[in-house]
């Protein structure tokens, strides 16, 4: 069975990110499933960064930590990474640059990548090209596939540039074919296309605010949910979506919040830093019952933290964010499918509870690329909860935007859509809008807010579990920790050991019963988590009254690894 | 905007109790607004007032349109965007000075940056009225206070500001000049771009320097002589700069740019809460990714 991990490293500015790109979708096409991540430093150049491909038949969601190919495209790399190759697996470099690894007996692929770029197409540039090419030389693959992705890449530059990328991806590939050591036997041989697609957990979630009809965006920039936003910007426009770069996130909060009111579906994305100056808007949705999306991009805080890498550290921040109380939502896909489908579900729940909805996702579930099936856009149901008609909100001069009802959920209507006046208030208010301080209307109005709560916890998926027969361990798990935990349950099963994996992917309001079912007697419940304090453990155990059995967390700004994961419980986490 | 029957100014009676002092200037910028926007024949439906917090903030609730009555010192992004959402609609935004210069003192300037087609009505009493009389960013130079016992030590010339940020719009209107006053919201209303007003409010309880007589006795209107160009930027600074003796009310500076929502290309299609939502046509997207 193919299970192969590629990693390309060297500094910022030297395209391993394109080299881990092109590659990733030459072998997606082959009909492989794919994983891949980058792990880059908060710099424009210089540095170390390195992006990993992972390259199975099966299903694979996360990185594992041995290297089959390293691609050094500079010397830090190999000193940095070597000791992760397996006396099995290979480094390919450009020696004159990078020297030879300590380990002499480890097999090496010379490729004289710039000096083939240069003398192909007189083009450094042509570097990253060469490197892929050699790549997919060494491993026997399919040149025609790498050839179309190249077509696909570099088709608007014209043909002058695609021609000499071919020309240089073919040099690369010719040489490694040559000069493969003998003792490097793996070969990949493409089937036919699975369609596939492969795409990060944020353009997955970019794709279904598209998807749920989403049509006015604001925010600031801040790593790593910007991309979600320039995606947005850039391919927003041919479905009526627009997209608004705000002076800040205070700003992009209460735009998103005015332009709910107004009548559209409406979001911001940020991250926690940028969360923290929302948290008062996220509190005028609340009072205001306006729907209100924010996707909450996790990465290494307290303040700035690690900008650039990954973190579960914000969920309970998200639970209590903002002054008062309030109904509101939270979701935390593992995946880009889960990412595509908690987006069309994100504004569905915000517009049936008229209020705000919070995804949480992290630097890893944005930028780790997956292999997604073509989500089925016949399922996508858009429910706009309760919105008079344009013939009710014509007529209703009496309109009462937060009339008392049996659910909490009043029928909401649009300024400018009738005769209807629409008077929302962040001020405590009466059933008309309008600002109250008796205690008595106060209590009514502050039970019917609180009501929505019921429904909105009916609409809560429960956790997606993975049984096993008689486990040892109960995994336990939630947002972008899934594929390392799904895949760690896999590993330990090959040494015997059976393991469950509980995700929850939707973590308000916590879904009780559903997850009380999950726990057997004389299983050993174990809480994976990327923070320091065990953010979900506590709200486990506040919420069931469940003390988890141990747990395993990590908060070094990486990733987790499924092969840590075991090693942890095999050492008495 | 104008459809069905003619408007009156009963249509923008409201029956809410007003929690403002009696005597308040703001009763004077209430009566302006509703005579504008029935001058405009503008009904109420399709008018949406979208304030922050204070005395100010309240206003909305005393007169019949839409509202949104957000956050301290927030009200112009969410006015903007309420604007793209559904540009059929007249937004006013309504704020104080404390609201509109100090907490969203950082909305203020990028606001008449974008020049969204907006209304802005600054109710500037230089004073925070409803936290019980400190000072604000445009209270006069050493007037004391509980919390400023040395004296304010601010004197923000909000409208120079708006000139030097070239908001498309600037005038200055007094609380106790109705008909002028609501001639000028009236001309703002109708203003394409963002158009700033800050009115001259008298606060009876906490500012006992900056009265209804003190104004009288130094307003005067800008083109009284009718020889004022307000098209003119280097002159409308020094007008906006001019506080004192003498205080311009009037339109100060006004010129034409390109408006936010026709700049960012959504002025020619469907408003924005009439485009349709249609799932099955993101699969035009998934090819991209295979």
């Amino acid at each position: 069975m193919v299970d192969l991990n590629i990693m390309v490293g060297g500094e910022a500015g030297q395209g391993v990110q394109s080299v881990g790109s092109v590659l990733a979708k030459t072998l997606l096409r082959g009909g492989y499933e794919i994983f891949a991540d980058q792990d880059f430093e908060s710099r424009i150049r210089g540095g170390h960064s390195f992006s990993r491909v992972r390259v199975s038949r099966r299903p694979v969601a996360a990185a594992l930590a041995p290297i089959d190919i390293l691609v050094a495209l500079n010397e830090d790399t190999i000193k940095l990474h070597e000791k992760k190759v397996p006396n099995q697996g290979i480094i390919v470099s450009e020696i004159s640059k990078t020297g030879v690894p300590e380990n002499s007996a480890q097999p090496m692929l010379d490729i004289p990548f710039e000096k083939i770029a240069v003398s192909v197409s007189g083009n450094i540039l042509m570097t990253n090209t060469v490197a892929a090419g050699g790549i997919l030389g060494l491993l026997d693959y399919d040149f025609g596939l790498f050839e179309t992705v190249l077509r696909g890449e570099y088709g608007r530059k014209g043909e002058k540039v695609v021609q000499a990328n071919v020309d240089a991806g073919r040099a690369g590939y010719g040489f490694a074919q040559q000069h493969r050591p003998k003792g490097f036997k793996l070969r990949l041989k493409p089937s036919g296309p699975s369609g596939k697609m492969l795409i990060s957990g944020h353009e997955a979630l970019a794709l279904g605010v598209l998807a749920a009809g989403c049509k006015f965006v604001a925010g600031y920039p801040m790593t790593p949910t910007t991309s979600i936003l320039e995606f947005l910007a850039d391919r927003g426009r041919e479905f009526g979506l627009h997209v608004v770069q705000a002076e800040d996130e205070i700003s992009a909060a209460n735009m998103a919040v005015g332009a709910a009111y107004a009548g559209v579906r409406s979001m911001t994305a940020t991250s926690g830093g940028g969360f923290c100056l929302m948290t008062e808007t996220l509190s005028l949705a609340g009072m205001t019952e306006t729907p209100l999306v924010v996707v909450l991009g996790q990465r290494s805080g307290p303040a700035i933290g690690l900008p650039t890498r990954t973190e579960q550290g914000d969920l309970l921040f998200a639970l209590h964010a903002g002054h008062g109380e309030f109904p509101r939502a939270i979701l935390a896909p593992g995946n880009a499918e889960e990412a595509f489908w908690a987006a069309v579900k994100a504004f569905n729940l915000a517009e049936a509870f008229q209020t705000p909805v919070i995804i949480l996702t992290d630097h890893d579930l944005g930028n780790s690329y997956y292999t997604m099936k073509k989500p089925d856009l016949a399922k996508v149901v858009i429910d706009r909860g309760t919105v008079l008609s344009d013939a009710e909100a014509a007529e209703a001069v009496e309109y009462r935007r937060y009339a008392y009802t049996r659910t909490g959920i009043s029928p909401r209507a649009f300024p400018g859509q009738g005769r209807a006046l629409v008077v929302a208030d962040s001020d405590e208010h009466n059933e008309e809008g309008h600002i109250i301080e008796d205690g008595k209307t106060r209590r009514k109005m502050m039970d019917k807010r609180m009501r929505k709560n019921g429904g909105l916890s009916r609409r809560i998926a429960g956790p997606a579990v993975i049984r096993r027969q008689n486990p040892v361990y109960n995994l336990i798990c939630w947002g972008s920790t899934y594929g390392a935990v799904a895949e760690a349950a896999r590993l330990l099963e090959q040494r015997g050991i059976k393991a469950q994996v509980t995700h929850l992917k939707e973590l308000w309001p916590f879904p009780v019963r559903a997850f009380a079912r999950t726990l057997a007697g004389g299983v050993k419940n174990i809480v994976v988590e990327a923070n320091f304090t065990g953010q979900l453990e506590n709200l486990i155990r506040a919420e069931t009254g469940v003390s988890a059995d141990g747990h395993v967390r990590k908060y070094d700004g990486r990733p987790f690894t499924a092969n840590e994961i075991v090693a942890a419980l095999e050492g008495g986490a | 905007m104008k459809t069905g029957p003619r408007v009156e100014l009963d249509d923008y009676a409201s029956a809410s109790n007003s929690a403002w002092c009696p005597g308040c200037g703001n009763f004077g910028i209430l009566r302006s607004l509703d005579k504008a926007l029935v001058d405009l024949e503008m009904p109420p439906h399709q008018v949406l007032l979208v304030s922050g917090i204070g005395q100010a903030g309240k206003l909305p609730h005393y007169t019949r349109a839409n509202v949104l009555n957000g956050l301290h010192g927030r009200p112009l992004p969410a006015a903007t965007a309420a604007k793209l959402a559904n540009r059929g609609l007249a937004v006013i935004a309504i704020s104080g000075d404390g609201d509109g210069y100090g907490e969203g003192g950082n909305h203020f300037i990028h606001a008449m940056n974008r020049n969204s087609n907006l209304t802005y009505l600054v109710h500037n009493n230089q004073v925070y009225g409803l936290t019980k009389g400190q000072a604000s960013p445009t209270t006069d130079l050493g007037f004391t206070t509980k919390l400023n016992p040395d004296g304010a030590w601010t004197a923000l010339r909000p409208l120079a500001l708006a000139v030097a940020c070239d908001c498309s719009f600037v005038g200055r209107g007094f609380a106790g000049d109705i008909d002028h006053l609501a001639g000028l919201i009236a001309q703002a209303v109708k203003h394409e771009g963002f158009a700033l007003i800050e009115i001259l409010q008298p606060c009876i309880s906490f500012n006992k320097k900056n009265t209804f007589q003190w104004y009288r006795e130094r307003i005067y209107k800008v083109d009284q002589d009718g020889k004022y160009d307000p098209g003119n930027r280097a002159a409308a600074f020094e007008k906006a700069s001019e506080w004192g003796d003498r205080i311009p009310i009037g339109v100060i500076y006004r010129h034409e740019r390109p408006v936010f929502e026709d700049y960012v290309g959504i002025s020619g299609h469907e408003l924005l809460v009439k485009q349709p939502i249609d799932p099955s046509s993101v699969g035009q997207l998934f090819d991209d990714f295979t």
